[in-house]
This record gives C-alpha cells, sequence and structure tokens, in this order.
C-alpha cells in the first residue's frame, strides 16, 4: 500500500506491563507474558507519546496488565494531557487509591474505565481468583466522587450471562455513564478456556433481550454497549477497523502491534520502539504492512463484495482456528471452515458439566508452561 | 425516543472537543471514541457553551457567515448531537 493512502493512527493502546493482581481465564494478553518481563521506562514511553501524537493519534488508552502497577502512571498520564490526547485509564481498580485518584484528576486524566467480573461477589472473585468484589465497589464509589467520565466494563460468558440484569442495575446504582458489556473474545487465555467460557445460545438470546428491555426502559441514562461475541455470527468483526488503519499497540516490552493479540502469528518480526520511530514502525514496517488493503486476501475475501466492510475478519482469529492468517476469519459464513466455529458453539449447547477440564487461571506459573499459541 | 433540546445546550462533560491538526477538522473525544466534526458541525458545538440560547446560537451563525435561514438546519443538528447524548 502506497504511504500516501496510509490514515494515520488515531487510537494509540499504552500496555504498561502485563503484571496484574487478578488471574482472569479470559484475559487477552499473551498466554506467555510471564516469560517477557522487560518494560519501557518512563521516558521512553514519554518518547512513544510525543511520536503517536505528532503523528496524529488523539485517544490514549493506558492498560495492560494493571497499569497501577507502574509506579509512573501518574507521569505518563500528565504527559499525554499535555500532548492533547483524550485520556483513557483502563483499570481492574485494584490500587486506585484516593491520592492517586486526585492526582490523575488534576493532571488531566479524562476517563476511567474500571472492570467487574461480576455483579456477585462470589463470581467475581472466584472469576479474577482474588476477593476483590468489595474493594473494586468501594473504588467505583471513589471515581464518581471525583466525578469522573466511567465506563463499566464486564466481560460476560457462560458464568455470568444470566445475571446482565443485576449487572445493568449495579451499573445504575453506581451512576457510570456507559456499560460496556464485553462478551469474551476467544484470544489469550480466553482461547485456552473457551469450551469452559463458551455460552449457549439461549444465553445470549436472553441476556439481548434484557438488555434491550433496559434500553427502553432507562434511555441514555447509562448508555449500554453489548458487544457481540462473533462464533455466534455469521459474518466477521471489522477487526481493529483494518490492520494497522486506526489502531496501533506497543506492549510493555515497546513491541509495536496492530492489534492485541498479533503476537500470536508466526512468521512477523514486529517492530519495538527502542529500534524505530512510530513513523517508521506505522507507515514503512512489514509487519503493518503486512495486511493493509486486499491484495493479501484469499478467496472467498478476494472476490467478496463486503471485503471493504469486514476486510475478512481478523487474522489472529483465521490463523488460531485455521492455521493460517491469510484465511477467511472462519466466524465468516463464507468460510469452508464456518463449520468448526460452529461445531464449537454446539459443543456448549451440549456440554456436560464433567468431561470439560477445568478453568486455567491466568497466573505466572500457568503462563510459564504455555508455548506462545497457549497449548 | 425523542430526545428535547436543551434551552442553552452546553457540551457534556464526557466530550471534549478539539482541533486536531493531523486530520485538519475538528473532532469530539469522549471515552474511548471520537467523532469528526465536519465545518458546520463544528461551528455550532463551538456555540454550545451553555450561555448561548438556541436563538442566539442561529443568530450568531447567520451573522458570521452572512447568510439567513439556518435554523432548520441548526435545530436538526442539535437534535441529532441530542439523541447521542452530547450535551449536559
Amino acid at each position: 500500500m502506497d504511504a500516501a493512502a496510509i490514515p494515520p493512527p488515531l487510537w494509540l493502546l499504552a500496555e504498561l506491563t502485563y503484571r496484574c493482581p487478578l488471574h482472569c481465564p479470559f484475559c487477552y494478553n499473551p498466554v506467555d507474558y510471564a516469560n517477557e518481563r522487560t518494560e519501557l521506562s518512563t521516558e521512553q514511553w514519554f518518547d512513544v507519546l510525543r511520536q503517536a501524537r505528532q503523528l496524529g493519534a488523539a485517544q490514549l488508552g493506558f492498560s495492560g496488565g494493571e497499569p497501577l502497577l507502574r509506579d509512573d502512571l501518574e507521569e505518563l498520564v500528565g504527559e499525554g494531557r499535555r500532548l492533547g490526547f483524550y485520556t483513557n485509564l483502563i483499570t481492574s481498580g485494584i490500587g486506585l487509591t484516593e491520592p492517586r485518584l486526585a492526582r490523575m484528576k488534576e493532571l488531566g486524566l479524562d476517563h476511567i474505565q474500571l472492570s467487574f467480573q461480576d455483579s456477585t461477589r462470589e463470581m467475581n472473585d472466584f472469576l479474577s481468583s482474588t476477593k476483590t468484589f468489595d474493594l473494586k465497589a468501594r473504588v467505583a464509589r471513589l471515581i464518581k466522587q471525583y466525578d469522573y467520565p466511567m465506563v463499566l466494563n464486564v466481560v460476560l460468558h457462560r458464568f455470568n450471562l444470566d445475571h446482565v440484569d443485576r449487572i445493568i442495575d449495579m451499573a445504575l446504582e453506581m451512576g457510570v455513564e456507559y456499560l460496556e458489556l464485553a462478551n469474551t473474545q476467544y484470544y489469550g487465555w480466553g482461547l485456552v478456556n473457551r469450551a469452559q467460557l463458551m455460552p449457549t445460545r439461549e444465553q445470549l438470546l436472553r441476556a439481548e433481550a434484557v438488555v434491550n428491555e433496559y434500553r427502553a426502559r432507562i434511555g441514555n441514562k447509562v448508555r449500554i454497549l453489548f458487544v457481540v461475541p462473533d462464533y455466534f455470527e455469521d459474518r466477521p468483526k471489522a477487526c481493529m477497523n483494518g490492520w494497522g488503519s486506526v489502531f496501533l499497540g506497543i506492549a510493555p516490552d515497546g513491541t509495536a502491534l496492530p492489534c492485541h493479540a498479533a503476537r500470536t502469528l508466526p512468521g512477523i518480526a514486529f517492530p519495538n520502539v527502542r529500534a524505530f520511530s512510530l513513523r517508521e514502525i506505522w507507515y514503512a514496517s512489514g509487519a503493518f504492512n503486512r495486511y493493509r488493503g486486499d491484495a493479501w486476501m484469499k478467496s472467498p475475501c478476494r472476490d467478496c463484495a463486503e471485503k471493504n466492510k469486514d476486510f475478512g475478519g481478523c487474522r489472529c482469529q483465521a490463523y488460531a482456528l485455521t492455521g493460517d492468517a491469510e484465511n477467511a476469519d472462519p466466524v465468516c459464513g463464507k468460510s469452508e471452515r464456518h463449520g468448526e466455529v460452529l461445531a464449537v458453539v454446539m459443543r456448549a449447547q451440549q456440554r456436560v458439566e464433567d468431561g470439560v477440564r477445568p478453568i486455567v487461571f491466568r497466573t505466572d506459573a500457568n503462563s510459564r508452561g504455555m508455548g506462545n499459541g497457549g497449548v | 425516543m425523542q430526545t428535547a433540546i436543551p434551552d442553552k445546550p452546553a457540551l457534556s462533560r464526557l466530550f471534549r472537543m478539539q482541533w486536531e491538526e493531523a486530520q485538519n477538522n475538528y473532532v469530539l473525544l469522549y471515552p474511548e471514541g471520537m467523532v469528526k466534526l465536519n465545518g458546520s458541525a463544528a461551528e455550532i458545538l463551538k456555540r454550545c457553551d451553555g450561555q448561548h440560547s438556541v436563538p442566539a446560537i442561529v443568530e450568531e451563525l447567520e451573522q458570521a457567515f452572512q447568510t439567513a435561514g439556518l435554523q432548520a438546519d441548526v435545530d436538526d443538528f442539535l437534535r441529532a448531537a441530542s439523541e447521542r447524548g452530547w450535551f449536559a
């Protein structure tokens, strides 16, 4: 693709660390994160922020892992805001003390996305493998006390889809502006635990109906985003709005990624900000150019009228499920491998409680035993 | 659901409007999202400061751009913006 035709990155995601106090089995971090402990320094992050802003990025997310585990988070927030970014903190809330909240407010942090694992203490604490429900509830009150715009994020799967009504009630009680009900995406740890997390179609339909009832009742009081699980669709998602089109992720060690999961793809050397400028990375690197445009596509994407709408779906999912990243994402009904996705969904309907291996929690010990692909 | 236009519209605190040099246009930034604004949308929103009434916004725009009959366009835009939750 001609560099002049490449749009600038708009969304910079700074994954400050893979360290995290929680152990969620649907985490999208790499399953082998424990083997990579290098983290960029404060100065290196400052440099990344400045370069990205110069390229045109306007949204800045601080994520992880748990970004609060970085002592320099406040400095990074301040610099991001000073540069003109809209600054988003994406957090579990663990470590979000009142002094830190107050300091980040002064420095201009624009918004906080707080994750809960469920509306009940039991399920929240089971899924995160920590006793954190009460702490998170206190943090939610503090965030509102400091008048931050707030998104409550809850990842959905078979263990909590039936609680959607109570989750929405919790969001209303907290006074959040947005509720993101994000059905699990099967990457990283989510893919490892797919058989355990996959809901039934009935669960999903019931939850969607509940969401629609609430929307009709509460109007714009809380805006509810319901992220549909793509395995249940017959067209793929327009993943990242196209490879190298909007999103620029920087992993803790400085690796630049066109999506969070890209490092699962074999044979691509993802450039590191310690060796290359962001301009070189975004416009000239082989990795970011690899799936731009449509020259790389195979049948059926190549000849598909919808190829400019969904870009053939997700490359990481195509690789994980078909062994070839250039295939159509098999959630697409036009993919010859779509039957395998249907079979996964079907197995979820028929699941018997025994015969499915236990959930693999995201822990350092489990991570060290994982290869790059997660099995 | 029909959302009423506030008497003196002001941007909700969820949104920040700013000029983006790289895009050569104004944008509205909000939690994890961005809307690119065309020229007329930006001119209207600049005046949504909680001080201007809707007729005052129309009058100012008509003067600034030496034109008349903007009322309907401004109303349409403000209604759509209200429905998207842009106003406090």
